[in-house]
């Protein structure tokens, strides 16, 4: 099903989104969302709907914004200082940004996994025991083992690292330290994984694990990931958001977006002529 | 194609010029270590060579004929008795008996003199170890005096004139004959472990030294590591970044360079005059190295905090870490071999450090050793500074021995600072 609707009703008139921000069956929604980093306006006037289920690709050149809204999303742009937002997102309906909202089980409802693959300087087994373990999630130790089998296994780690868990996790390699960090995301059972520019610190063949992984983690999770890579994003998405310049520029179907988008900025930058 | 050979040429014409400055840089940089390891070296072997005698002590042998109608006329052998007994005498004695032919007054006062004061205390403890050797005869070592030491060691010019040295001609003579006699050699100085600090340097030691400064840097490890690491963790951390954490900062960094003697004067002024605790404790010294090591450790875990990665930080939040989970989970123990690092080397500085304990009177003369740190007690570097300005030859030796054993401590602070950053570094 193919909406090409130019507009959207929700916007001010100024900001012009093109394509459908709107989803069906919404988990997070981004409504009239502005960033600030002291005097310089990152983000204009985002408005966005992420599906249950659903992987969506933020695309677009370096300093477009698409980083610092995904930050927004679990609020990490909370240790910024002189970071200021406004708008309203909320998770399943709740307002993230409203007063009594607590960021640590926020955190915890949408995990992330950082551009840089970043285990803690511990074992392998501590790294994905940890959440379970400030959470309060296993009540065993028994628990906790099977929950980090578990995890490790969904991340495709399990066969690699099963005799060495108690190895340091900053000695294995780029890709398995970043399925390591996915593992540890998805430990404390999240709703929603963020990614940020994942495999952009990784080789060919290490992308291709990490994109057949996220593939996989679509059936239980919403995953939103930020990449510069337009091949990475056809081929892991549902859907394409195309920012520019603190904008958002165009979202709709990935198919769509990369033969038939509607915006011309958005097809001078997958045809490459910036970028 | 010529443009490119020309580009080579250049690069070819520069390239001499640009080793000779490395060469140059290089050989800059090794002579200046070389000098830096030469003073090193000629310090350390000046301190050695002046010291090491400190270790050792001149001592007499004499054959002592234990009287019993000197120790103890009543014969009961009671404690109080054989205690209050004038050993002494009998020391003088058995001198003496080896020197018939001094009958002077004068120059039997000269030859007492071989006998160290503390030398009664070394025959007395013989007998009350064993009561029944009153009435025998004891083959026993006991303290040189000085004169006989001073020509020992070699310290007395014997070409000299008789008024230009420490020792007359007579006494000259009489040393010479014991030590034909091979009554005189050299022992262990176990007073210089065991004692406190006395006018004579045969008797003089730095345990009450060694004492004050322990309690004095237990005191200050106590309230400066603690306060110190909790307030580098809060600044860094969790307070806001505003004026008012600016200013604190500023004024932490200027705490930092504030002369030593400074604190002192606070100490006096606050610890003493104010809250009148006791002058002279190592209790009051404590409180005064603990201010000024304060800004040290302070600078030092915050900078150790501040090396932490922030992807750290960022995986610790990104999981849903509370922030006191973050410092004390994750960044605390990167940081804990910095800020161990910091707080070693700031506490070394407090233990070599006198002129803040000169101000709130740790430098009186104590012969106690104290069992608190409310005691008055003096420290290693207070009681070098003392040796230092006293004029008998004994009391040099003694300066430049307890420069070693204070070095030593040092070193062993520093070597331990550097142990705990490799046992704890981790990498990331």
């Amino acid at each position: 099903m193919m909406h090409r609707t130019t507009g959207s009703d929700l916007h001010s008139p100024h900001e012009v989104t093109v394509g459908r921000i709107h989803s069906e069956d919404p988990r997070i929604s981004a409504r009239n969302v502005d960033v600030y980093y002291g005097q310089k306006h990152a983000i204009h006037h985002v408005s966005l709907d992420i599906g249950r289920n659903e992987v969506i690709a933020f695309i677009g050149p370096s300093g477009c914004g698409k980083s610092t809204f995904l930050r927004c999303i679990n609020r990490m742009n909370d240790t910024i200082a002189g970071c200021r937002v406004t708008g309203t997102i909320s998770l399943d309906g709740k307002m993230i940004y409203d007063e009594d909202m607590d960021v640590v089980p926020l955190r915890a409802q949408i995990g992330m996994v950082f551009q840089k693959p970043n285990p803690f300087p511990k074992s392998i087994y501590e790294n994905v025991a940890y959440g379970l373990r400030i959470h309060g999630l296993a009540s065993s130790k028994g628990q906790t083992e099977e929950i980090v089998e578990t995890s490790l296994r969904r991340a495709g780690l399990w066969e690699e690292v099963k005799d060495s868990l108690h190895h340091p996790g900053t000695s294995l390699s780029g890709g398995q330290q970043q399925r390591l960090c996915i593992a540890r995301t998805i430990a404390v059972n999240p709703e929603v994984i963020l990614m940020d520019e994942p495999c952009s610190a990784l080789d060919p063949i290490a992308t291709a694990r990490i994109e057949q992984l996220i593939d996989e983690l679509r059936e239980d999770y919403t995953i939103v990931i930020v990449t510069h890579s337009m091949q990475q994003a056809a081929r892991v998405s549902q859907r394409t958001a195309y920012f520019h310049m603190g904008k958002l520029i165009e979202v709709g179907e990935t198919g769509q977006i990369f033969t038939n988008p509607s915006h011309q900025l958005t097809e001078d930058y997958i045809t490459g002529r910036f970028g | 194609m010529n443009n490119n050979q020309q580009t080579i040429e250049r690069v070819k014409a520069g390239l001499q010029r640009r080793r000779a400055s490395e060469k140059r840089f290089r050989l800059y940089g090794q002579v200046s270590i070389m000098t830096g390891l030469l003073a090193l070296l000629i310090l350390l072997v000046s301190i050695v060579s002046a010291g090491y005698g400190g270790f050792f002590q001149t001592m007499l042998v004499l054959d002592v004929r234990l009287d019993a109608e000197v120790i103890d006329p009543a014969g009961q052998r009671e404690r109080d008795v054989l205690l209050q007994a004038d050993y002494g005498l009998l020391l003088k004695q058995s001198l003496y008996g080896m020197f018939p032919e001094v009958t002077d007054r004068q120059e039997k006062r000269q030859l007492s003199a071989f006998i160290s004061s503390g030398a009664t205390q070394s025959l007395r403890d013989v007998v009350l170890e064993d009561p029944g050797l009153v009435g025998q005869t004891v083959h026993i070592e006991v303290e040189a005096g000085s004169a006989v030491d001073a020509v020992y060691r070699g310290d007395v010019d014997r070409n000299a004139t008789q008024s230009d040295r420490s020792v007359n001609d007579r006494q000259l003579q009489w040393i010479d004959h014991l030590l034909d006699e091979k009554r005189v050699l050299q022992r262990f100085n176990r007073h210089f472990f065991t004692s406190g600090d006395s006018r004579n340097p045969e008797q003089a030691g730095i345990l009450g030294a060694m004492a004050g400064s322990f309690f004095t840097i237990v005191v200050t490890v106590f309230l400066a590591l603690p306060v110190g690491i909790a307030a580098a963790i809060y600044l860094e951390e969790f307070s806001p970044h505003n004026r008012w954490t600016d200013f604190i900062e500023v004024n932490i960094n200027n705490l930092a360079a504030v002369p030593s003697i400074v604190y002192g004067l606070l100490g006096l002024a606050v610890f003493i005059n104010f809250f009148e605790m006791p002058r002279s404790s190592p209790m009051v010294g404590g409180l005064v190295l603990a201010l000024m090591t304060l800004p040290v450790v302070i600078i030092a875990s915050r900078s150790a905090l501040k090396s932490v990665p922030p992807s750290i930080r960022e995986a610790a939040f990104g999981i849903g870490a509370s922030k006191v989970q973050m410092v004390f989970h994750h960044v605390m123990p990167l940081a804990m071999p910095g800020m161990m690092t910091g707080a070693i080397i700031g506490l070394a500085r407090a233990l070599g450090e006198s002129a803040p304990l000169l101000m709130i009177g740790m430098v009186a003369f104590i012969v106690d050793v104290p069992g608190s740190a409310m005691d008055p007690s003096t420290v290693l570097p207070v009681q070098i500074y003392l040796w230092a300005d006293s004029p008998e030859r004994g009391f040099v030796r003694l300066t430049s021995a307890a420069i070693l054993v204070l070095l030593g401590f040092l070193i062993c602070m520093n070597g331990m600072a550097v142990y705990l950053r490799k046992r704890f570094e981790k990498r990331w």
